[in-house]
């Protein structure tokens, strides 16, 4: 399954030959501190890739990847999280700024993990958290996908990696991302080859897909660009709906997300649905993340990149059920009711590990009392 | 030959001379022109208030019975200038009281507005008619009871998406029986009660009354009773309406519903049961205008059931709950909409129904007429934006917003500068830009060669080098306020033609890459430009490096050189 590009982890560290020198040492240098963090595209470590990649890409496009975009693609649904261009703006801006790296926002750490997660199940493809570093690389899953970084003395001077993902097993889907400039567009600290899984996840996500911020408080201040006056005024509203209509009424309808493993719990509103179809695959989305190594027992988005058997496989064969605790206190399955009756009863959604939950209710349900 | 008309006759031609362009140009013509265009001249357009004083403006304008003043920068709006950054108010008011100004007429645009101002106008101005103030802050109700209280032929009082404090004061009753000048009232921003038998009475004696916008606490049986009262109103603002589509209270909303056969305007909605929606369905008929941009309890279905009636709107605000289909659905109703707004709706759940590409392309695809855009959108495409740009070649406004800021196309991946090409190449009267999603420095190219008549430009997250700013700087001749955040522009595009930022209004710049250094350098050598530093947090020991990043910049032309009332955290270099 794993790629042999895989395999470079945690070998030529130097990728001098693609990278200019000053690149792979700021990398190795890097790859202790908030590399990780900034490494969306699924690496922590910038050698890893790089040195496979390095004879594949020498010469070809010289396009600069926008790392923007690949960073956008990555992320929890309904975060954004552009803090991280920002960033890059001002490091790459103006050129030969030595500048040190990613002023990391504190609420970034992690963010790249998580980022590149959505990106990853999207493709079949598991980017392991980098948090972990060089070992979740070796544990990442690829298909196909033939990673190549593409370093590139842009104009001024700054090292830029450039990378060119094609993932050529995969539906047809090209996940190159070329920059038609050649400026000195921000990429992940200038050196880190980073493997940019872009496909069309815009479209199959209908939600943001945008790049981190999973503690959903690390959002760019001011965007999207709506008057404070606004958002108080919505935000005060859907809360009163909230409290006021005790039982279903024509308010929002929010109840609260949690799922085995995720490290925080997500809300979504019920009455923006009106088939199971819809909310799973809404759910799926904003849980995408987190599925690594674990298995989205969810529909695939609509395309597949690996065939359902080899998904799994790679996942160590778990599913993910979704259940609900009703007004009595029960933990049900989703989907054996009718829709109306269900969103008049649910009071929370759970994510669970179908080991856990096939046929094992009571274990489920103290699964849950622990988790609340 | 000009030069011997008197100027009586001068006087009288410039009469028809209303925009402010005009008016500007003809006082450059020759210093008897000067002269009597400024003493003729009764409303005055200032859009910085800083880049002249209330004086100045007095002295030269001595007639003025109109002013505008807009204050704070367009960031401010997104929390990106903290608090007590300026604007205020306050000396103008003084300036003008002891001018002896005729003022008749306010607008203010964020800026801050004290009780104290308010008071101090309401005394002031004998004739005070008119007083308008959007997204101001700093004023209590009690400063709009001494309004109230003391403008006797106040005909308007429109407040637009202000900060207010609500005192317990009844500011509304202050308004006294002799008041029956009132044709506009909006005070649907207020949070708090008000007294509504004051209410009532009051809509009962203003028999002009036209427009009126009421907040929240005014409760549907009270709206019920006022639309009774006022049936030739044209715009009309709810914010609290009927939940129980079975009760009294509905039917006779109803029945009075069916007699306002002049609203043109609708707007509020805040609070309201989506079933109880087809008590206004009578006058959906006629509606040319229609915010339901706060009402987030309106799903689609219903959404669209009302829109549907809606046949000759050519305003149109609304949040993304709408949706593409929905979007489809104006589109085919509404074939003479000019204007939409789509804003986002709750921005944090996931699973939202947002608007895309499709719902734009839709739109101008079924109208044509369309001329100014503010979309907030998931996602975008280059074929969709050529394909609008085709579609309506009249935009005067394209505001595009991306929730994400550097999406890129949704199908091909690549930036979205082709689609913003093809507007600005197309839109030849386009005034107003803000561009969103992946955007190299081409978007800028194509601007700059194609956006003639550009006078406001917004970019965020944008462009790979210098060259993106100055493609903009040279080509858009007509440029006046250009704001840019996190995008990698720095001192060479900064410092590139410096003479430039004298024919702008202003420059916004946040997170982008000049440097203090840059930012010295211009402010040495323009000196009509304020240019002023922004700085939180802990730089503020010392002066920072000339090396260091600046983290907002704001400069603008100005007369009267640096302001006096800049705050601890604001340097004017």
């Amino acid at each position: 399954m794993s790629p042999p590009l895989l395999g470079v982890e945690g070998g030529g560290r130097g990728n001098a030959p693609l990278m200019s020198s000053s690149a792979s040492v700021d990398c190795i240098s890097q790859s202790g501190s908030g590399l990780k963090e900034r490494n969306y595209l699924g690496l922590s470590d910038c050698s890893s890739v790089g040195s496979s990649a390095v004879s594949n890409v020498s010469g070809e496009n010289k396009n600069n990847l926008n790392l923007n975009a690949t960073e956008l693609r990555l992320g929890l649904p309904g975060s954004r999280s552009p803090e991280r261009d920002s960033d890059f703006n001002l490091l790459t801006s103006g050129k030969l700024d030595e500048k040190q790296l990613f002023p990391l926002l504190p609420s970034m750490d992690g963010i790249c993990s998580l980022s590149q997660k959505s990106i990853v199940s999207g493709n079949k493809r598991g980017f392991s958290d980098t948090v972990d570093g060089f070992s979740e690389i070796k544990n990442s899953v690829f298909t196909d996908g033939k990673w190549m970084f593409n370093a590139n003395g842009s104009d001024s001077g700054t090292p830029q990696s450039v990378v060119e993902a094609k993932l050529a097993g995969n539906a047809g889907i090209n996940v190159m991302l070329s920059n038609n400039s050649s400026g000195t567009q921000p990429s992940m600290k200038k050196e880190v080859p980073t493997r940019a899984p872009q496909e069309g996840h815009n479209k199959l996500n209908g939600s943001n897909n945008n790049s981190s911020a999973p503690a959903a408080k690390a959002q760019v201040v001011g965007w999207p660009p709506i008057r404070s006056f606004r958002k108080n005024t919505l935000a005060t509203t859907s809360k009163n709906n909230d409290e006021v209509d005790g039982k279903p009424g024509p308010g929002a309808l929010f109840v609260k997300v949690s799922m085995d493993g995720a490290p925080y719990l997500r809300k979504v509103d019920l009455r923006t649905y009106s088939t199971y179809q819809e909310l799973s695959s809404a759910l799926e989305k904003m849980f995408m993340c987190f599925t690594i190594r674990q298995c989205g027992s969810q529909e695939a988005p609509g395309r597949e990149m690996l065939g359902e058997n080899k998904f799994k496989d790679l996942l160590h064969g778990s599913d993910y059920v979704l259940t609900f605790e009703d007004k009595d206190g029960d933990w049900m399955l989703v989907g054996d009711v009718p829709w109306e009756m269900f969103i008049e009863s649910c009071k929370r959604l759970k994510i669970m590990k179908g080991s856990d939950a096939i046929g094992l209710a009571p274990r489920a349900m103290e699964k849950s009392k622990n988790q609340s | 030959m000009i030069n011997y008309f008197p100027e009586e006759v001068l006087w009288h031609v410039f009469s028809f001379l209303t925009s402010h362009p005009d008016r500007n140009a003809a006082s450059l013509v020759c210093k008897s022109w000067y002269n009597v265009e400024r003493f003729s001249r009764g409303k005055v357009f200032i859009g910085n208030c800083y880049a002249i004083s209330p004086e100045r403006m007095i002295s030269r304008f001595p007639r003025v019975r109109s002013l505008t003043l807009k204050g704070k920068p367009h960031f401010a709006d997104f929390n990106l200038i903290p608090q007590d950054w300026g604007g205020n108010v306050y000396p103008w008011i003084v300036a003008m009281a002891k001018g002896s100004t005729n003022l008749e007429e306010l607008r203010l645009k964020r800026m801050v507005v004290s009780d104290e101002s308010l008071e101090l106008l309401a005394k002031s101005f004998p004739n005070f008619k008119s007083l308008v103030l959007v997204s101001c802050e700093g004023f209590t109700t009690d400063g709009l009871a001494a309004i109230a209280s003391n403008c006797r032929f106040l005909r308007e009082l429109d407040l637009q998406e202000n900060e207010v404090e609500d005192r317990r004061g009844q500011w509304l009753s202050c308004f006294p029986d002799s008041c029956t000048s009132l044709s506009s009232l909006n005070f649907a921003c207020l949070k708090g009660e008000v007294n509504v038998a004051a209410l009532e009475r009051l809509v009962a004696r203003c028999r002009n009354l036209r427009s009126l916008r009421l907040n929240h606490a005014v409760p549907p049986d009270a709206l019920q009773k006022i639309l009774a009262q006022a049936p030739q109103l044209v715009d009309l603002g709810a914010d609290s309406f009927v939940h129980d589509p079975e009760s009294e209270t509905y039917n006779k909303l109803k029945n009075v519903m069916q007699k306002c056969s002049s609203i043109r305007s609708l707007s509020g909605f805040l609070d309201v049961n989506a079933r109880c929606l087809p008590s206004i369905y009578p006058i959906c008929i006629n509606l040319t205008s229609l915010n339901l941009s706060y009402a987030p309890g309106i799903y689609s279905k219903e959404l669209v059931k009302l829109i549907h009636k809606c046949k000759k709107l050519q305003r149109l605000w609304i949040l993304d709950t709408i949706g593409d289909k929905g979007l489809g659905v104006v589109a085919s109703t509404c074939k003479e909409l000019q204007e939409l707004r789509v804003f986002p709706s709750d921005l944090h759940v996931v699973g939202n129904v947002a608007v895309t590409e499709e719902g734009l392309v839709a739109i101008s695809a079924g109208c044509p007429n369309l001329n100014s855009l503010l979309y907030f959108c998931q996602q975008m495409t280059n074929a969709a934006l050529i394909t609008v740009a085709k579609n309506c070649p009249n935009f005067i406004r394209f505001r595009l917003c991306t929730l994400n800021p550097t999406i890129p196309d949704a199908v091909t991946m690549q930036p979205l500068d082709e689609g913003f090409g093809a507007i600005v190449q197309s839109c030849k009267g386009l005034k107003r830009l803000s561009v969103s999603g992946l955007l190299t420095d081409q978007v800028f190219l194509y601007i700059g060669m194609y956006a003639e008549q550009l006078e406001m430009l917004s970019i965020a997250f944008a462009g790979d080098s210098d060259k993106g700013m100055l493609y903009v700087l040279n080509g858009c001749k007509k440029l006046k306020k250009l704001e840019i955040r996190d995008s990698p522009f720095g001192n060479m595009a900064l410092l590139a033609d410096t003479g430039k930022y004298e024919t702008m209004r202003s420059l916004w710049m946040s997170s982008c890459g000049v440097t203090f250094g840059g930012c010295k350098t211009l402010a040495e050598k323009m000196p009509r430009l304020n240019v002023e530093i922004i700085n939180e947090g802990d730089e503020m020991e010392g002066r920072p490096d000339d090396r260091q990043k600046v983290e907002k910049m704001y400069l603008y032309r100005t007369l009267v050189g640096p302001r006096k009332d800049a705050p601890d955290f604001v340097w004017t270099l």
